[in-house]
């Protein structure tokens, strides 16, 4: 028996959405006034490490090209939308050992535009990397994009006159708020859901699933994989610009291999190659994070004082990722989406079993 | 620049140059036999140093007895992560080993900080170590010529391992192809518990002799040193036990020659190891002594 499809006019389906996407960043704005300081930062992470991590797993999980350099490039977009951003009195201050270079040092520009050019240059690099990188395959491919990353994070430490070396940015306006970081992922979400569902999606899980093969079918490997390469650094780069206008204070070190790894696990928890997992992985780690700082903190049980123990979160992260790795590779989603016919086939599925038992 | 001062940095890039040959004959190895990049080879690297200091510190032991004790105990660390973390993925994808290596290196990384504390430990340094030797108007202490001297003894018994030995023709057997080892009556796992066991001996003695060296030790202090090795071991051709020490020393040697002939550039040290990796990838990807590598396709 097969269930009747109810037809629902498309444009009936566009303005569902619409209504539903007003009613969501109406109630993020709404709640940026109203909820606790706590609870609306973590969310603002979550909505940033969902586009961050988005980017990571179509380089990553839907092409296959297991790139580490995801630190580097959100390096890039924090330093190009704080300086842009950061009004020239702040700079003046900050700059205190080296002045700014000249355009930089007048201009200031809106929040948007900024985020904008963040995906930009960071786009570029991610071109200039990439280019040559994407030669490599496997472990090649993540170890040079490792070392282009900790190029990038020592170059941002030595050009004083651009990026106050070590000493970093500070006083960076806090500009990023939830409808800024939840616009952000839902702009990521679309552009994969629908890059997807393309030939260049196709292309690039070509590319995964076989070299060679995907080759041999006519599949421009350099095209598509650059593709790739720059996208996820667009994305990485305009998370980064988010994040550092929250934080309001960057410097090199931040962006070392640990993040990267951050990111790295939420994309494998929640599967490599699923948009879904990776939107639940990257929003429970983060929330994880924030909940696990319980574990570094000095306290009392039963009359017994437990001092903190600093490292004790990420050795939590590390054996989860190693279990996940070990027993679970496909991670959380595997390469499924979740999706709502999904869930009806489960029931109806669920539903004939019963009555084939009854019966 | 005198000659003194070009002497001193030759012996400082010696004694470094001969530190990365022992870190990178580890990942040379593991990565022949396995075709895996051992990220936990660094952390290795820094827990064998804290196998030493407790050896001394704690358990008050002769430096002698601490140090082998160390070097046995890295040895069987070796083992057990190769059993635990990379063992059952062997048939899997290459990328879910290199996953799994890569959370190994920030489980033990992250341990270390939970275990042994963030703030830098000193190491014990035997004052045999420290004696002055004065060498052509060049002051050095004996560890500059310990650190060279023992490394050259490790080669040669290494070499007499693999290509002497009957272990070393199985660990050769299985490097070359899984399957047919296995049908020669060559034992795979064993002749890769092995390799895991030397490498990490390997980086147990480098370790040591960076704590005598450098005298401070930090759980951090694994990450860098064991990626600049592997890029030594690419640079040198992967799999080529050789090649990891030609490596090796051109890369310590090269990194304390840039800084004191360019210290305008000391800033870019951390970059240099990395610049090179990139530019043998593109110039030269078997590395200085790599053979030819076959694609499967």
């Amino acid at each position: 028996m097969m269930a009747q499809q109810r037809v629902v006019h498309p444009a009936l389906k566009i303005a569902a959405v619409c209504g539903a996407l007003v009613l969501f960043f109406l109630l993020l704005s709404w709640g940026q006034e109203h909820w606790d300081a706590y609870t609306v930062r973590i969310l603002n992470l979550c909505g940033i490490y969902i586009g961050i991590t988005l980017g990571l797993n179509l380089c990553n999980g839907f092409t296959g090209q297991f790139s580490l350099g995801i630190a580097g490039f959100m390096a890039v977009g924090a330093y190009t939308t704080a300086l842009l951003t950061m009004s020239p009195a702040i700079k003046q201050a900050v700059f205190f050992i080296e002045p700014l270079i000249y355009p930089l040092n007048s201009v200031q520009w809106g929040f948007l535009p900024s985020l904008l050019m963040a995906a930009v240059v960071s786009g570029i690099v991610g071109f200039l990397v990439g280019a040559p990188a994407i030669r490599f395959r496997g472990d090649y491919l993540a170890i040079t994009t490792l070392g282009f990353a900790e190029i990038i994070r020592v170059v941002f430490t030595n050009i004083v006159p651009i990026t106050n070396g070590a000493l970093g940015l500070k006083g960076i306006p806090p500009h990023t708020n939830l409808v800024w970081s939840w616009g952000f992922a839902l702009v990521c979400i679309a552009v994969m859901v629908r890059l997807m569902r393309t030939t260049y999606g196709r292309a690039l899980k070509a590319i995964r699933d076989d070299e060679v093969a995907a080759e041999a079918m006519g599949v421009n490997l350099f095209f598509h994989k650059n593709l790739a390469f720059v996208v996820s650094a667009m994305m990485a780069g305009v998370g980064g610009g988010l994040l550092g206008n929250l934080i309001t204070t960057i410097d090199p070190n931040m962006f070392r291999f640990p993040l990267t790894f951050t990111v790295l696990m939420m994309a494998v928890l929640g599967g490599l190659g699923s948009i879904t997992g990776t939107v639940i992985s990257a929003a429970a780690v983060t929330v994880a994070m924030e909940a696990f700082r319980v574990l570094e903190e000095p306290r009392v049980i039963l009359g017994l004082a437990i001092p903190g123990v600093p490292g004790m979160r990420m050795v939590v992260f590390s054996v989860a990722l190693m279990i996940v790795i070990l027993f679970y590779p496909k991670g959380f989603m595997g390469d499924r989406e979740f999706s709502l016919d999904r869930v009806k086939r489960f029931a109806a599925g669920v539903r004939r079993a019963n009555t084939s038992k009854q019966g | 620049m005198t000659l003194e001062i070009f002497l001193q940095n030759a012996a400082n890039g010696i004694t470094l140059g001969s530190l990365y040959a022992l870190l990178a004959i580890g990942y040379t190895m593991v990565y022949g036999i396995l075709r895996l990049i051992n990220f936990a080879h660094g952390e290795i690297f820094m827990i064998s140093t804290y196998f030493a200091f407790y050896g001394t510190a704690i358990f008050a032991l002769p430096w002698q007895v601490s140090f082998v004790a160390a070097i046995i105990l890295t040895a069987l660390l070796g083992v057990v992560i190769e059993r635990a973390a990379y063992r059952p993925l062997r048939d899997a994808p290459r990328i879910s080993a290199l996953i799994s290596a890569i959370g190994v290196s920030f489980l033990m990384a992250n341990l270390g900080l939970v275990i042994f504390g963030g703030r830098p430990k000193t190491f014990y340094r035997p004052p045999i170590f420290q004696a002055p030797i004065e060498l052509g108007g060049v002051r050095v202490v004996a560890l500059f010529f310990v650190i060279p001297l023992l490394t050259a003894v490790l080669l040669v018994a290494l070499n007499y391992i693999v290509y002497r030995t009957k272990t070393g023709l199985a660990m050769r057997a299985a490097q070359w192809d899984f399957d047919t080892a296995r049908l020669m009556g060559v034992d795979v796992d064993r002749a890769i518990s092995i390799t895991f066991a030397i490498g990490s001996a390997l980086a147990a003695v480098g370790g040591i002799m960076w704590g005598l060296r450098f005298a401070e030790i930090n759980p951090n202090m694994g990450l860098f040193p064991g990626l600049k090795c592997f890029i030594a071991a690419v640079f040198g051709g992967i799999g080529n036990i050789s090649g990891a020490v030609l490596g090796g020393f051109i890369l310590g040697f090269g990194e304390i020659m840039l800084v004191a002939f360019l210290p305008g550039l000391a800033g870019y040290r951390d970059a240099f190891a990395f610049i090179v990796l990139i530019l043998i990838l593109l110039v030269r990807p078997t590395g200085l002594l790599g053979d030819k590598q076959r694609v499967k396709v």
